[in-house]
This record gives structure tokens, C-alpha cells and sequence, in this order.
């Protein structure tokens, strides 16, 4: 093997320890949230697509997929889902 | 270099195995510094596997025949972007290339999620580390690319000629990107199980994208790959159910069930062990596709024989099919639904019957290619089944799946209003029927399940039609835009809708493609002398007469050709000249071979004579009758041998020069016959549309949402949101 | 109805649909298979019988015919070999000494190759050669 590989795997060898354990020498981590953080995450998530839901229902009933009747009833089923995920944010964030 | 390859394979080895360890470590305990040590790994292997690839593809590009799989995959005469992908037609390259994609897109996601998934984020790194590792060690102990030869031989064996289309080299990166691709989404379905995260869908959430890219590659590559059999081989057909075929059709079609299931799961907190499952056998079954091509357990035509890899590969997809099951059994508390279907005329109903198809079509295929085995599992005999077995279930499943992405646009979600179905199913339900009886006048009615498909393509592409009219017009009614400016914005805000039906009218017009020229086709093959004709469909094929060319490169003789001009008439006009080919490559053994036999010893392509349009193809092949070349070029083969030593190596290149091009005229003055397949067949070219069509509407699917419109959306229903609040 | 017993009978509906379908792809892969077979199992053979034979093509022995070739295919290790007359396209890779894959029928002393079904095994590309390496 020649020297010039040599040196190359060694620095390369460096290089990757250096990368892999900075986290445990103490370097800056990209934080993950706690806990309570991904529980939060889920929430806002679920509420988008809550708010998508009720988007897509409006467009079903704008596209004559749903009568107005329909269309009442499942919105008003819709939102009081959505106010129960907004309920559950806030005291998730409290 | 090939040290530094080899150097870099083993790190990246040991740092798979290490960051495994890290990311459960860190899980187990809540060490956050080991958890980040883990994702690093993988972003450590990303470029330790880059540098590795790099190596290789440097020392194909410089042809530096060393490397024993340069030597025996290239050679200086092959064409550059050929050189370039020859790197992954053998085995060890094609592995290598598999670690490589897999530790970019594993990268890609981990930084993505980086500040989410705190609990299920290192079991999937974890997960995507022990693939790594697996690939990692067959490259290191097993099949290395970094092989170097002791006698450097002078001449590559050069790229085999079949692989030298552009479909063929792109074909592996495509599938391969969908395979690594899928083993995200499994990752994180393994991770959610094992940190009881399932019942939240943030799992679906960070790697739906993922998946929506997974299939998007894995069906390029499956089209490419039928592109490649029909513009390139001598048959002129597209799909065989051949096991490897099928193989990476498998992945493919439970990961269309899953994209269209996780939205189920996202809306109504429904069928998360159905998702779950079908994930995890998605993830499987790529591993499983990946095995298939080189493991030469099943007979086709990609199988290679048999290879040393059989028995790793096994014991890694038992490991996975054992925890997969485990874990969806131990979890299955937390797998239960939320919710209930509210109603079977429900956009949710339709989903779920598009699963239920797809997984059949899912199990006929895998059972039809694991028959061979099965059958020698129970009866002793091995035995084997065709395409007719196939196509007999596949077939009417198709239909049903086309005609169900049809009504899926005209149904509501939750719950749809009978009568608003019904008149929204009436516009585009009488169209297609009214094209079907059309159709039936025009003769389709001879192949009635031809002529159902056409109809239930027909549907959708109606049904999706009158979608994104009265989209258009809901968007008018609201902005007042004018009507192009309209559709765009429809589509921009409503991109996962509008581009899932544009993929519907793809996949619709893909199978209309696929049933005409299955259906409707003719095919011939007769032996001709010059001047005689043969008749295909409308068509009339005249062999004209014979072509002959030798073929050289960079200065060396890269292959013999002996061809035919075909003239193409259609009630007696002219209608296109084709020139099909058989071309001859000179065979690397030189031992045993005379000068001029191994020129026909070696391997042999088609050059097809192909003339697309909207309507249908032309496709035509020729095979020469060079046995009547053979007194010839044993002569001469003799002539060579008795000469041999007696002439410098420059005449001896003139004079072998001579002779091959006496061969050349040789077979043009005896006015050979010729055996010729041809072959009339219509709306081929819609197969390859609808697959563009399908690719853009899967682009607008995937392509993220302007933030800005989201946030004025959101804004909007917090508001109303609110009031109800305030109210209640 | 009650919503429960609804969601039971679709349950007992989407099984059975499961179990026809299962049963119907044992069935019918039984009946319509065919047995896969080296040129010494097929010295039993029966007429008008299809069979998947598997096998090398016997060097020299490829003729070509009116429409197609007939050649000789003997065991991978062996000397058993059999007459196949093949009418159609003969594939690209197709060359005397590579393993061949073809679906078969005994018509007197030949086998007649159906149409389309004659595959070569491309040259082996993923196999460990010992000697190849250094």
C-alpha cells in the first residue's frame, strides 16, 4: 500500500471520529425537542390537516359532491373536532 | 485508490455497527449526545459511500482496467455515459450503488427530522444503519468492487451490448432509488412500533414524501425497464411476468395501496394495522426484489446463475418478516382504530376496495412467481407457471382498479349524498358508454375485457375531466380568474388532489395502451427471401433487400451487422423504410476461436425498426441466416491459422480487415433470405404517455405547498375555529 | 341495522372473497402449470404434455429452419440431450453452450417450443468465479 492511501485513510478515518463524536464531546447538539414537544408536533399536525378537512369539504360541496344539508352537517362535525384538537393544544401547552 | 475504495467500505462498516449501537443506547437511556452520535454515523457513511462510489465510477471513467470490474464490465472502445453506468451492471457495483442511495435519502430524512421524532427517530436510524451495515458487509467480505487484477489485462471485456441503451443503464438507479426509498418509510414504522408511537401519524407524516417518492422512482424503473424489452429485444413485447419483473412490481403495488391508505389513517385515525402491515411489507418486499435478480433461486432471464449471496440475503429478510410480525402483534393495542367507515359510498370505501385489489393483485403475482418453489415445497416437482396464468387475474383486477380511481374523484369524503353521486357519476358514465358502443361498432367487441378497460379508462378520464371543470369553476366563481389562471391555482393549492387525478388519467391511459396492443395486436414471424412481403394488421412489410456494415470505433471493429431495408405500405402507399439489424460483437475468448469465427461468437443485438405514432406501431426484427456464411469463415478461419506468425501484426489487420469486409459483400451478393418478426400494434404509445402523465401528476403531489396561501388558509379556519370556540 | 353487525358481515364478505380468491389461485396454478424438467426427466415425457425444460444447448447443434431454429439441449452437467425445434424470434443472447429456458411439447421424437418462450440466461455476470480472481 502506498503511502499516499495511507495518509488518506487515516485522515479520512480523523475526520469521520471527529464527525461522529462530537455530539459526546460536548459539541452543540441539534436539540431535539422533549417530549412534550412531539406531543405538541402531533397536535399542530392533526390540526392542518383538521383545517385541510374541513377545506376539502367545502370544495366537495362547492363541486356538487355534497348537498347543503350534507355539507352542514359534516362541517359542523368537522369543527367541533377541530375545537376539540385546539382544546388539547392548549393544555398541552400549558 | 482501490485501497482507499476498500478502506472506505470497511469504516463504513464499523460506523454502521457503531451507530446502531449509539442510537439504541441513546434511545434506551435518553442520552441525547448518543442519539446525535447515531444520526451522525449515517452522515458519516453518506460520505464515506460517496467517496467509495466515486473511486469506482473514476476508474471505469479511465478505463483503468486494474480493477478486475472495470476489466470485466468495460473496455477503452465503450461509449463514455456507457463507461459511467457500466459501474453498476455487475454485482459488487450494483450493491455499492444500492448502500450509496440508501445512505443519501437515510441523510436527507434524519436531517430533515432532526428536531422532531425524538422517540421514534433513533430506532429508524438504527434501522437504516443495520441495512447499511448488511449491504455494507456483503461489499466488504463478500463481493468487493474493489478487486484489483495482478496482470493488468490490456483490453476490457467491454459493456455487455443488450445493456447499451439508455433506458437499460438508468433503469437500475431508478429502481434502486425506490427500493432505498421505501426503506424509510419502514424504518419509522419499525421505530413507531417499537416506541408505541403508532397510534399518533407523525411517523406517516415525517416520511409520506418518502414513500410518494419511492413509488415514483420504483414505477420509472419498472417502465423503463419495459421501454428497454421493447424498443431493444427481439420479441416486441413489454412484460413477461418474468420473477424478476414481478419482483419489483410487488414493492410497487403495495406501495400504491399505502400512499392511498395513510391518507385514511391521516383523516380518520382508521386502519393502522392495515398501514403499518403494509408498510413493513413494502420495505420487505424491496429487500426481497433486490435478493431476487441475483440470487438464481427462480429461472429468468435475469437470473444470474447462482450466487454466493443466497444465503446472506435469506437469513436478512427472515430477520425482517420475524420483527415485523413481532412487533405489529406486541403493538397491536395501540394499533386500534379511532374511528369506524361512516358509510360505504364514501371516498373512504373507495380506498380501501383500491387496497383490497391491490393487495390481491399484490398476492396473485407473488404466488405465480414463487409457484416454482411452493410447488416443489408441497408436491416434490418443481413447476412453473406462464403469462396466460397471470393475465387471467390480473386483467380483471386491472379493470377494477381503473374503474375505482374513476369514482373516486366523484365521491365525497365521509360520507357522500346519494343523489349528488349519482348525477356527478352520470356525465362521465354515459360518455364512456356511449365511446365503449363506438368502439364495439368499430370491432373492439371481439375482446370484451379489452373493451371493458377501454371504457373504464374512458370513465376516468371524464370523471377527472368533470373535476377540473368544476374546479375551475369554483375558482372562477370565487376570484373571477381567468380560466388558465384559474386551473393554476386550483391545482397549486389543491396539489395532492388535482395531482393524484392527473396520476389517475395516466395510469388510465397507460392501461388503455396496455389492452389495445395486447389485445388488438398482430404478430408474424415468417422467413422471407428479397421481394417478398408479409402482411400485419393494415400493413404490408417488403423486404426490399439485404444491408450488410461493418461497424468500427475509436479504430478498433466494434460489431458486423447484416440487416434488411423494410418497406412499409398501407393500402399501397408508402408509409415508412425501416432498417432492422442484427448486430455481432466479436467474442473477448480468443482461445479456441479463429480470427474471424469469434466475431460470431460473441454477443448479438436487435436493432429494431420501430415507427411509433398516436395510433400504433410498426415494429419489425430481423434475423440473418449467417449459417451460409459459416463454410466462408471457417475458410478463412483456416487460412489465418495456417498464416499465423507468417505476418507482421499490421498485415495481418489489413488482410483480417479484408476478409471480414468479403463477408460483408459476401452476404449482400447472395441475396440472403431472412427470418422477420413483425408486428402491428395499436396505442402503444400510449403507454409510455400515460407514464409521463403519471410522472407529472405524481411531481405536483409531491411538490410542497406555497407556505404563504397555507398559512392564509390556516389563518382563516383558526378564525371561524375560534368563533366556535368562544361560542361554545 | 346495528352498525357492529354491519361491519361484521362486510368482515365475513371481504374473507370469503379472500378464500375464493386463494382457493382459485391453488387451483387453477395446479392445473395450469408446468412441471419444470431437464432433458433427462424428459426421456418420460409425454406426448402432448407441456413442459418447462431447462439446459444447456448442445454446442453444434443449432440449425436454422424455415422460421426459427432447431437445437439440441442436454443437462447443465451431462450428456442427456433432447431435439427442440423452435419456430419464431430466437432471442439475442441465444448461443450454443449458454443455459436456455423453453417451454416444451412432445410431438413424436421432437419437442416443439412454444412461441415467445424460449429465454437465455444472460451470460453469468453475478456468479463468483474463484479463478477469475487474483
Amino acid at each position: 500500500m502506498d503511502i499516499v492511501a495511507l495518509l488518506v485513510i487515516v485522515a479520512v478515518l480523523a475526520a469521520v471520529v471527529a464527525l461522529v463524536t462530537g455530539p459526546l464531546r460536548g459539541e452543540r447538539l441539534e436539540r431535539a425537542g422533549a417530549d412534550a414537544e412531539d406531543d405538541i408536533a402531533e397536535l399542530e399536525a392533526r390540526k392542518e390537516a383538521k383545517y385541510r378537512e374541513i377545506r376539502d369539504a367545502e370544495m366537495d360541496l362547492r363541486t356538487g359532491k355534497l348537498s347543503d344539508e350534507d355539507h352542514r352537517a359534516l362541517d359542523r362535525q368537522l369543527r367541533a373536532e377541530a375545537v376539540e384538537i385546539l382544546a388539547a393544544l392548549d393544555a398541552a401547552r400549558s | 485508490m482501490a485501497t482507499v475504495g476498500r478502506a472506505l467500505l470497511i469504516l463504513a462498516l464499523v460506523v454502521a455497527l457503531y451507530g446502531v449501537a449509539a442510537s439504541i443506547y441513546g434511545a434506551v437511556r435518553g442520552r441525547d449526545e448518543w442519539i446525535a452520535s447515531g444520526r451522525r454515523s449515517v452522515y458519516a457513511i453518506a460520505a464515506l459511500v460517496t467517496g467509495a462510489f466515486a473511486i469506482l465510477e473514476i476508474a471505469f471513467l479511465r478505463s483503468d482496467f486494474s480493477f478486475a470490474t472495470v476489466a470485466s464490465h468495460s473496455s477503452s472502445t465503450t461509449p463514455t455515459f456507457y463507461k459511467g453506468a457500466a459501474a453498476w451492471s455487475s454485482q459488487e457495483g450494483s450493491l455499492l450503488l444500492w448502500l450509496w442511495l440508501l445512505s443519501l435519502w437515510s441523510t436527507l430524512v434524519l436531517f430533515a427530522t432532526r428536531r422532531q421524532l425524538r422517540r421514534v427517530a433513533p430506532y429508524a436510524t438504527a434501522v437504516l444503519l443495520g441495512f447499511a451495515a448488511f449491504f455494507a458487509a456483503l461489499l466488504v467480505f463478500k463481493e468487493t468492487p474493489f478487486q484489483l487484477l495482478a496482470v493488468v489485462p490490456a483490453q476490457g471485456n467491454g459493456l455487455n451490448p443488450l445493456l447499451r441503451h439508455p433506458s437499460m443503464m438508468i433503469h437500475p438507479p431508478m429502481l434502486y432509488s425506490g427500493y432505498t426509498l421505501f426503506a424509510i418509510p419502514f424504518a419509522f414504522a419499525i421505530g413507531a412500533l417499537i416506541t408505541r408511537q403508532v397510534g399518533a401519524a407523525d411517523w406517516i407524516r415525517a416520511t409520506r414524501r418518502f414513500a410518494l417518492g419511492a413509488w415514483l422512482f420504483l414505477g420509472i424503473g419498472i417502465l423503463l425497464g419495459a421501454r428497454w424489452s421493447y424498443a431493444e429485444l427481439g420479441w416486441g413485447g413489454y412484460w413477461a411476468w418474468d420473477p424478476v419483473e414481478n419482483a419489483s412490481l410487488l414493492p410497487w403495488l403495495t406501495g400504491t395501496a399505502f400512499i392511498h391508505s395513510i391518507m385514511i389513517q391521516e383523516k380518520r385515525g382508521m386502519l393502522k394495522t392495515w398501514n403499518v402491515s403494509l408498510v413493513l411489507a413494502t420495505g420487505i418486499l424491496s429487500i426481497l426484489g433486490t435478493f431476487l435478480v441475483r440470487s438464481g433461486i427462480l429461472d429468468s432471464i435475469h437470473a444470474f446463475g447462482a450466487s454466493t449471496l443466497g444465503v446472506p440475503f435469506v437469513i436478512f429478510i427472515g430477520v425482517l418478516i420475524a420483527s415485523s410480525i413481532g412487533l405489529v402483534v406486541l403493538r397491536r393495542n395501540e394499533l386500534r382504530s379511532e374511528n369506524r367507515l361512516d358509510s360505504l359510498l364514501s371516498r373512504e370505501a373507495i380506498f380501501l376496495l383500491n387496497n383490497l385489489v391491490l393487495v390481491a393483485m399484490a398476492f396473485v403475482v407473488f404466488w405465480g412467481t414463487f409457484w416454482p418453489l411452493i410447488a416443489e415445497a408441497l408436491t416434490g416437482t418443481r413447476r412453473s407457471l406462464g403469462p396466460p396464468w397471470f393475465d387471467q387475474y390480473t386483467v380483471p383486477l386491472a379493470i377494477v382498479l381503473v374503474l375505482l380511481s374513476g369514482i373516486g374523484p366523484v365521491i365525497a369524503w365521509r360520507k357522500a349524498t346519494a343523489s349528488n353521486a349519482r348525477r356527478n357519476f352520470l356525465a362521465p358514465a354515459v360518455a364512456a358508454l356511449g365511446f365503449g358502443v363506438v368502439l364495439a361498432i368499430f370491432g373492439a367487441a371481439s375482446r370484451p375485457l379489452a373493451l371493458a378497460m377501454f371504457v373504464c379508462g374512458a370513465f376516468v378520464v371524464a370523471s377527472v375531466g368533470q373535476e377540473f371543470w368544476r374546479g375551475v369553476g369554483v375558482r372562477r366563481a370565487m376570484t373571477g380568474e381567468n380560466p388558465l389562471a384559474a386551473l393554476r391555482s386550483l391545482v397549486a393549492r389543491n396539489r395532492r388532489r388535482y395531482g393524484g387525478y392527473l396520476v389517475h388519467v395516466g395510469m388510465a391511459l397507460l392501461f388503455i395502451g396496455v389492452a389495445a396492443s395486447t389485445a388488438f395486436n398482430d404478430s408474424r414471424d415468417v422467413r422471407l427471401a428479397p421481394g417478398q412481403s408479409v402482411r400485419s394488421g393494415d400493413y404490408a412489410f417488403t423486404y426490399v433487400k439485404a444491408t450488410s456494415r461493418i461497424a468500427t470505433r475509436a479504430g478498433e471493429l466494434e460489431k458486423i451487422s447484416f440487416g434488411a431495408v423494410v418497406d412499409v405500405r398501407r393500402e399501397g402507399e408508402h408509409v415508412t423504410t425501416m432498417r432492422p439489424e442484427r448486430g455481432f460483437y466479436p467474442s473477448r475468448d480468443i482461445e479456441g476461436l479463429g480470427p474471424i469465427g469469434r466475431f460470431f461468437e460473441g454477443e448479438a443485438t436487435s436493432e429494431i425498426g420501430l415507427d411509433a405514432g398516436v395510433f400504433g406501431d410498426i415494429w419489425t426484427a430481423m434475423t440473418p441466416d449467417i449459417r451460409r456464411l459459416a463454410p466462408t469463415i471457417e475458410e478463412g478461419d483456416r487460412v489465418f491459422a495456417a498464416a499465423a506468425g507468417k505476418l507482421s501484426p499490421e498485415l495481418e489487420g489489413q488482410a483480417l480487415g479484408a476478409a471480414l469486409n468479403g463477408i460483408v459483400e459476401k452476404y449482400l451478393a447472395d441475396r440472403p433470405e431472412a427470418t422477420f418478426r413483425v408486428i402491428s400494434s395499436p396505442l402503444v404509445t400510449w403507454i409510455w404517455v400515460g407514464s409521463i402523465v403519471v410522472f407529472l401528476g405524481g411531481m405536483i403531489a409531491l411538490w410542497p405547498g406555497p407556505d404563504a396561501a397555507r398559512r392564509r388558509v390556516t389563518a382563516r379556519y383558526a378564525a371561524r375555529v375560534a368563533e366556535d370556540l368562544g361560542r361554545a | 341495522m346495528p352498525p357492529a353487525r354491519k361491519r361484521r358481515i362486510r368482515l365475513v364478505v371481504a374473507l370469503s372473497a379472500a378464500v375464493l380468491l386463494a382457493g382459485a389461485l391453488v387451483y387453477t396454478s395446479l392445473l395450469s402449470s408446468n412441471e419444470a424438467v431437464t432433458p433427462s426427466d424428459l426421456v418420460s415425457a409425454r406426448t402432448g404434455t407441456s413442459y418447462q425444460l431447462t439446459g444447456k444447448v448442445v454446442d453444434g447443434s443449432v440449425r436454422s429452419t424455415s422460421n426459427g431454429v432447431d437445437f439440441r439441449v442436454r443437462d447443465r452437467e451431462g450428456t442427456t440431450a433432447v431435439p427442440v425445434s423452435y419456430s419464431g424470434a430466437v432471442p439475442d443472447p441465444f448461443r450454443e453452450g449458454r443455459e436456455v429456458i423453453i417451454t416444451v411439447r412432445k410431438q413424436g421424437a421432437m419437442f416443439v417450443g412454444e412461441r415467445d418462450s424460449l429465454v437465455t440466461k444472460c451470460p453469468s455476470k453475478f456468479t463468483e468465479d474463484a479463478t477469475q480472481r487474483s
